[in-house]
C-alpha cells in the first residue's frame, strides 16, 4: 500500500517535471514534418551559432582538461599551504550564478576597465568576443574534470609512480606512462561532463558575449533569441539538437563513469 | 584560477562597495532588488523542501523498490544536469505555458519559477541519498524486524538517522543551485519586476541598463549565500565523518 503510493507519486512527479517537458520539444519540432526542421537548422544564422558553440566549447574543454589534471594532481599528491582553500574554491563555480560569472568577468576585462583598455591597446578584446566566452565557459566547468580525476588518483595511490621514478623515469615519463593510463577513464568522464556543460552554457555567455547576432551568438543564445522573435520552428529545432547532444553525453558518461563514483 | 575565478569575483564584491556600506545597503534594498531577492529566497527554500521529500522518495524507489524499468529512470534523473538551462526553460514553457497541452498555464507566474527551479535541482537529493541507501547494512533492519519493530519504527529509528546527513547535503546543494539559477527561469517567468523576477535575472537586467553597482550589490548577496552554503556543507561533512 505504502509502496504503491510511493511509486505512483514519484512516477507522476517525474513525468510531470521531466518526461512531458522534454517530450514536447520533440513534438513541437516535428509538428510540420522534417522539412522545416532541416531548413531552420541550415540557415546562415543557425550554422554560425553552431560554429561558435563548437569553437568556444573546444577551447574551454581543452583548458579545463589541462587545468583539471594539474589541479587534481596538486590536490592529491602534494602538500602546500592553502591547499584546503584551493580545495574549497574548486567547488565554488557550482554554487555561483552564471550571471555573476559573467558580471565578474565584465568588471575585470570589460572595455571600460583598466585591464580591458590595456588589453584592447594590444589588440585583444575579451568581452563581447570569443576569449571572454571561453573564459566564462572555463569558469563554470572548473570543478568537473578535477572532481572526476581526483578520487581515482587517490584510489590508485602513488606506489607505481614512486617505483617508476626510483627506476630513473623523469616526471614527464612517469606521468605519461603511469599516471595518465590509470586515470584515462575518469578523465574521459570528466571531459564528457565538461563538454556537455560547455555546449549548454547560457547565463554566463549571455552576459559576456553581448549577444551579438551573427557574431557571438551560440546555440543556446540562438534558441532564446529565435523564440522571443516568434520563430518557434528554429528555436525548437536548435533546442532539439541540444537535447540530443545532452542525451548522448549522458549515455556516454554512464558507460565511462568509474566504478568508484558509481557507488 | 586567479585570472578566471578569484580576481573577477573579488571585483564583484569591490564594485558593490564602491559607494561604501551605505551605498551597498541602498542598492540591495531598492524595492525591485529587494523583491527579487525575497522571491529567490522563498522560492529556493520551497524548492529545497520539495526536493528533500521527493528526492528521498525517488532515491528509495531506485534502491529498495524492485520497480521494472529502474535503469531507465536512473539515467533519466541526471537529464536536468545535462540539459542546457535555456532548453529546460523552453521545454517547461511549452508544456506549462499559454498554449499548454495539459491545460496548466504557469507562464509569468511565481509557480512557473518554482517549477523551473524544481526541474534544474531534481538530481541533487536523489544523487546524494542514493549511494548511502545502497551502502546501508540490511542486517540492522533485519535484526530490528526480528525483534518485533514495525516498518515505520525501523524507518524512523534505523534508516532515517543514517541518511539524514546525505539528505541535508543534497537539500543544501539544491538550495544553492536554486538561488543562483538563471537560464531556466528567463523564458517561463516573463521577468516581471516585483512579481516573477528572480535575483539572477535582476542582476542581468541591471547590467543591461548599465547599473553596474546595483548588479554587483545583489550579486554580492548571492555570493555570500553560496559561500555560507558551501561552508555549511563542509562542516556537515566533518560532523558526519566524526559521527561515523
Amino acid at each position: 500500500m505504502v509502496r504503491t503510493g510511493l511509486r505512483i507519486s514519484v512516477l507522476v512527479y517525474l513525468t510531470m517535471l521531466l518526461v512531458l517537458p522534454v517530450g514536447i520539444i520533440f513534438v513541437r519540432t516535428f509538428e510540420n514534418g522534417i522539412g522545416p526542421v532541416i531548413d531552420a537548422l541550415s540557415t546562415a544564422a543557425a550554422m554560425h551559432a553552431f560554429q561558435i558553440t563548437v569553437v568556444v566549447s573546444f577551447y574551454a574543454v581543452l583548458a579545463n582538461t589541462l587545468f583539471g589534471v594539474t589541479a587534481a594532481i596538486l590536490l592529491v599528491r602534494y602538500r602546500f599551504p592553502g591547499k584546503r582553500i584551493l580545495n574549497a574554491l574548486i567547488d565554488l563555480p557550482l554554487a555561483v550564478s552564471p550571471v555573476i560569472v559573467g558580471l565578474a568577468l565584465v568588471l575585470v576585462y570589460g572595455r571600460t576597465t583598466g585591464t580591458g583598455k590595456a588589453l584592447a591597446g594590444i589588440g585583444i578584446n575579451i568581452i563581447f568576443s570569443i576569449p571572454g566566452m571561453v573564459m566564462a565557459t572555463i569558469f563554470v566547468c572548473i570543478p568537473l574534470v578535477v572532481r572526476a580525476v581526483a578520487p581515482v588518483l587517490e584510489e590508485i595511490g602513488d606506489d607505481q609512480e614512486q617505483a617508476a621514478s626510483t627506476l630513473g623515469a623523469s616526471t614527464y615519463q612517469t606521468f605519461r606512462r603511469i599516471t595518465l593510463p590509470s586515470i584515462r577513464g575518469a578523465l574521459a568522464y570528466g571531459i564528457v561532463l565538461a563538454l556537455a556543460r560547455s555546449l549548454g552554457e547560457y547565463g554566463a555567455i549571455a552576459v559576456v558575449s553581448g549577444r551579438l547576432v551573427g557574431r557571438t551568438q551560440t546555440v543556446t543564445l540562438f534558441v532564446q533569441e529565435r523564440y522571443q522573435n516568434f520563430d518557434q520552428q528554429a528555436a525548437y529545432a536548435a533546442a532539439l539538437v541540444l537535447v540530443l547532444s545532452a542525451v548522448v553525453a549522458l549515455l556516454v558518461s554512464r558507460t565511462l563513469r568509474p566504478k568508484e563514483i558509481t557507488r | 584560477m586567479s585570472i578566471i575565478v578569484l580576481i573577477p569575483l573579488s571585483a564583484v564584491v569591490w564594485t558593490s562597495m564602491e559607494d561604501g556600506l551605505g551605498g551597498f545597503w541602498h542598492a540591495v534594498t531598492r524595492p525591485e532588488a529587494w523583491s527579487s531577492l525575497k522571491l529567490t529566497i522563498v522560492a529556493s527554500l520551497l524548492v529545497a523542501f520539495i526536493n528533500l521529500i521527493m528526492g528521498t522518495a525517488t532515491a528509495w524507489l531506485l534502491v529498495r523498490d524492485k520497480l521494472p524499468g529502474r535503469a531507465v529512470l536512473d539515467t533519466l534523473i541526471d537529464l536536468p544536469f545535462a540539459l542546457p538551462t535555456i532548453v529546460a526553460g523552453l521545454a517547461l514553457l511549452s508544456i506549462y505555458g499559454t498554449n499548454s497541452p495539459v491545460g496548466l498555464n504557469l507562464a509569468y507566474a511565481r509557480s512557473g519559477v518554482v517549477v523551473a527551479l524544481l526541474f534544474v535541482t531534481l538530481p541533487f537529493v536523489v544523487r546524494t541519498v542514493q549511494p548511502v541507501l545502497l551502502e546501508l547494512d540490511r542486517e540492522m533492519e533485519e535484526a530490528a524486524a526480528s525483534l518485533g519493530a514495525s516498518p515505520t519504527k525501523i524507518f524512523l529509528r534505523i534508516i532515517l538517522p543514517n541518511i539524514v546527513p546525505a539528505m541535508a547535503a543534497g537539500t543544501a546543494l539544491a538550495f544553492a543551485r536554486a538561488m543562483s539559477e538563471f537560464g531556466s527561469t528567463v523564458l517561463i517567468s516573463g521577468n516581471l519586476p516585483f512579481k516573477t523576477q528572480v535575483a539572477s535575472v535582476h542582476i542581468f537586467n541591471q547590467l543591461e541598463s548599465d547599473n553596474v553597482t546595483g548588479a554587483a550589490a545583489v550579486a554580492t548577496v548571492l555570493l555570500l549565500v553560496s559561500l555560507a552554503v558551501l561552508l555549511g556543507l563542509d562542516l556537515l561533512q566533518r560532523w558526519a565523518a566524526r559521527r561515523g
